[in-house]
């Protein structure tokens, strides 16, 4: 394969996994691994020195040690909650390029730290609380199972983990493919926005049209919406869960003032409609909006 | 996780937050004592987790001690928004001049905690901001440097606090950012600040939610937590960590991940029906966690049906299976479950549940609608 049509990873992708010695982390790096993603290294403070999975992927104390003897430019973190803050710091300060962490339950008041943090550095973070990023048929960094979806020209971009499984199991029912899909993570403070990821479609001459998955809470869709009417040319179809869900289950009123809106999903669908957005009602029905 | 406002009160009193003096009670015996101690009018305020307390009557002023005694009473009684008042705060009644709002909360889009003021306080400050926009003053701090006194002046040039204020502002705003900073909180509110008659800030009422992921860095708040908020099933869902929220319909739903959770409640909305719970059995849920899940669910006498829908990826649906087999007993059990699952060891998952009495559905749509027609049986001939 040539010059590599997708968006964040690629065959030319040097992963590195932070808590690959875990029970998570080495299931899914096997997982990986597999799939032909070129896994390079792991890091497990206290664990240099040793290799896992059949003695192919060597095992460092400190991403800047795994970075130097290997090349890594992308991380991966399985690191549970309470040590993942430090792991995406220490990741950021050690040069990879992008981190992708799928550890959920990272309190917000670390979460502002290591976004400020990342931003500094120029390092772009996914997540946390993120399946992942997967480019079918070249690389998948996270937990997204490659068997359900294949290459092709459908940008996926999504706020949630086994519901965007469906819509991608739903496109390899209906035959047809994924570019890059990305799960941007489903907790309040994340490292990359609807919007970034959307940037990175348009410019990528690969992907044809666009699936977004959104779900209540916060003002992510809204943003995407304004983004998509102004700056965006490709097709997209929106999908947004939550719409029976409480409406008490999100942040106080000082909360939904700042956010400048209610986070509810018929708003967020009226808002995405308005942005010229196809909205699916359920995840079987996006293969028949497509272009 | 909310905290009550006479939890607030006391937290932020530590933090030299000015709070009007008073007691949280949970009698009106002792009401009356506290009314006597705290001499003159006071004001009776129902602890319940809900917005629009005043409105249900469970906020009333008391001129005398027999007074207090017989409203707190009457609002120990009562029910708002279906949670019952257990305790009620007996504070000193202060009289008002003027009413502002101050508050730190999260802002998702900056990632950064912000400052918030209005002159506008004591009603609901997102209809202010709704209709006034410009009467709401934001500053975002960094949380390197935290709250500095330059932008508690540009807060109160920005509500038009008198200058005399300022000092005491200043503190308060402070107090609020400590509390806000230290407590891990995403939210903490103190509306109406008020300023009294006599010249002073009083913070009249508090507000502070903590974020759930802190608190085993927070013992302390974690025991502040109120049953009352929780329903039964969703305490024993929390304590096998299963995310669990009720709601009135019939269909009982069980899934791994909550955004697949939500659309799985939509779809059965779409069908007719309505979900009778959030469940989210997570990642990688084991058979004993599963069959935790389903005993909750079989528990609830509203759910009619049960459909289960698992997407396998880090979750196995055989080991799912194995849990739902674990509690289900086709022979003495009456309420039908239907079982759809996709992904990591769907086959085996599904040939377990084979010959068993569960129905089995292939496509998503497919079980949702079983699921209403089962739950729902002529009504939903009816609509469709």
């Amino acid at each position: 394969m040539g010059f590599a049509m997708s968006i964040l990873i690629n065959k030319n992708t040097r992963l590195l996994i932070q808590g690959i010695t875990g029970n998570e982390g080495l299931y899914h790096a096997r997982e990986m691994l597999t799939y032909g993603t070129n896994l390079v290294a792991g890091v497990t403070p206290g664990k240099g020195g040793d290799w896992v999975l059949d003695g192919k992927v060597p095992v460092f104390d400190t991403v800047r040690t795994a970075v130097e003897v290997t090349g890594a430019n992308t991380s991966v973190v399985f690191v549970p909650a309470r040590f993942a803050p430090d792991a995406i710091m220490e990741a950021a300060s050690a040069g990879v390029s992008l981190i992708v962490c799928i550890t959920e339950g990272i309190p917000v008041k670390d979460m502002v730290i290591v976004r400020k943090c990342v931003t500094q550095k120029g390092v772009r973070l996914i997540g946390p609380n993120s399946p992942g990023i997967i480019t079918p048929g070249e690389a998948k960094a996270g937990i997204i199972p490659g068997s359900i979806t294949k290459h092709g020209t459908v940008g996926v971009v999504s706020r949630s983990g086994t519901l965007t499984y469906e819509v991608l199991f739903a496109l390899l029912q209906a035959n047809r493919g994924v570019s890059t899909c990305v799960g941007i993570g489903g907790d309040a403070i994340i490292g990359s926005s609807f919007i970034s990821i959307l940037e990175m479609f348009e410019a990528d001459p690969h992907t044809e049209q666009i699936i977004l998955i959104g779900e209540i809470g916060g003002m992510e869709e809204e943003r995407a919406a304004e983004y998509i009417t102004r700056n965006f040319s490709k097709p997209v179809i929106g999908i947004i869960a939550g719409i029976t869900a409480p409406t008490d289950k999100r942040m106080g009123h000082a909360g939904a003032i700042i956010e400048g809106g209610s986070g509810q999903a018929k708003e967020k669908i009226d808002t995405l409609e308005a942005a010229g957005v196809r909205i699916a009602q359920q995840p079987e029905e996006v293969p028949d909006l497509l272009v | 996780m909310k905290l009550h406002e006479y939890q607030c009160k006391k937290i932020f009193a530590a933090y030299k937050i000015p709070v009007p003096r008073g007691q949280v009670v949970a009698s009106a015996g002792e009401a009356k004592r506290v009314a006597e101690e705290l001499v003159g009018r006071v004001v009776v305020k129902a602890q319940v987790q809900v917005s629009g307390r005043g409105k249900a009557g469970g906020i009333r002023l008391a001129k005398t001690p027999s007074e207090t005694e017989e409203l707190t009473r009457m609002i120990l009684g009562m029910e708002i928004k279906g949670l019952p008042v257990r305790k009620v705060l007996i504070d000193e009644a202060v009289s008002i001049s003027r009413e502002l709002y101050i508050a730190l909360v999260l802002d998702r889009t900056l990632g950064l905690p912000v400052l918030i003021g209005s002159p506008d306080g004591g009603v609901d400050i997102e209809s202010v901001a709704h209709a006034f926009p410009e009467r709401i003053v934001r500053i975002p701090l960094d949380p390197l440097y935290g709250l500095c006194d330059y932008q508690v002046r540009e807060l109160a040039l920005g509500i038009d606090l008198p200058k005399e204020y300022w000092k005491s502002f200043t503190s308060i705003a402070k107090g609020l950012w400590a509390v806000y900073d230290q407590s891990d909180a995403v939210l903490a509110e103190i509306n109406p600040l008020v300023i009294t008659l006599d010249h002073r800030l009083i913070a009249l009422d508090c507000k502070m939610t903590i974020d759930d992921n802190a608190l085993y860095r927070h013992p302390d708040l974690n025991e502040m937590r109120d049953p009352d908020v929780e329903s039964p099933m969703e305490m024993e869902a929390r304590e096998y960590g299963l995310s669990f929220v009720s709601m009135p319909g019939k269909v009982g739903c069980m899934v791994n991940g909550a955004g697949l959770s939500m659309m799985t409640m939509d779809m059965i909305h779409a069908y007719g029906g309505e979900p009778a719970n959030f469940l989210d059995i997570g990642g990688g849920a084991s058979a004993d966690k599963a069959a935790s899940a389903l005993k909750i669910l079989l528990s609830d006498s509203h759910v009619q049906v049960i459909l289960i829908n698992i997407f396998g990826g880090i979750t196995r649906c055989d080991e799912v299976s194995r849990g739902i087999l674990r509690v289900y007993n086709p022979t003495s059990m009456n309420t039908p479950i239907v079982a759809r699952m996709v992904g990591t060891k769907a086959d085996e998952g599904l040939k377990l549940l084979r010959n068993t009495g569960i129905i089995t559905a292939e496509k998503l749509s497919e079980a949702a609608e079983k699921s209403v027609q089962i739950a729902y049986g002529v009504r939903n001939e009816y609509i469709d």
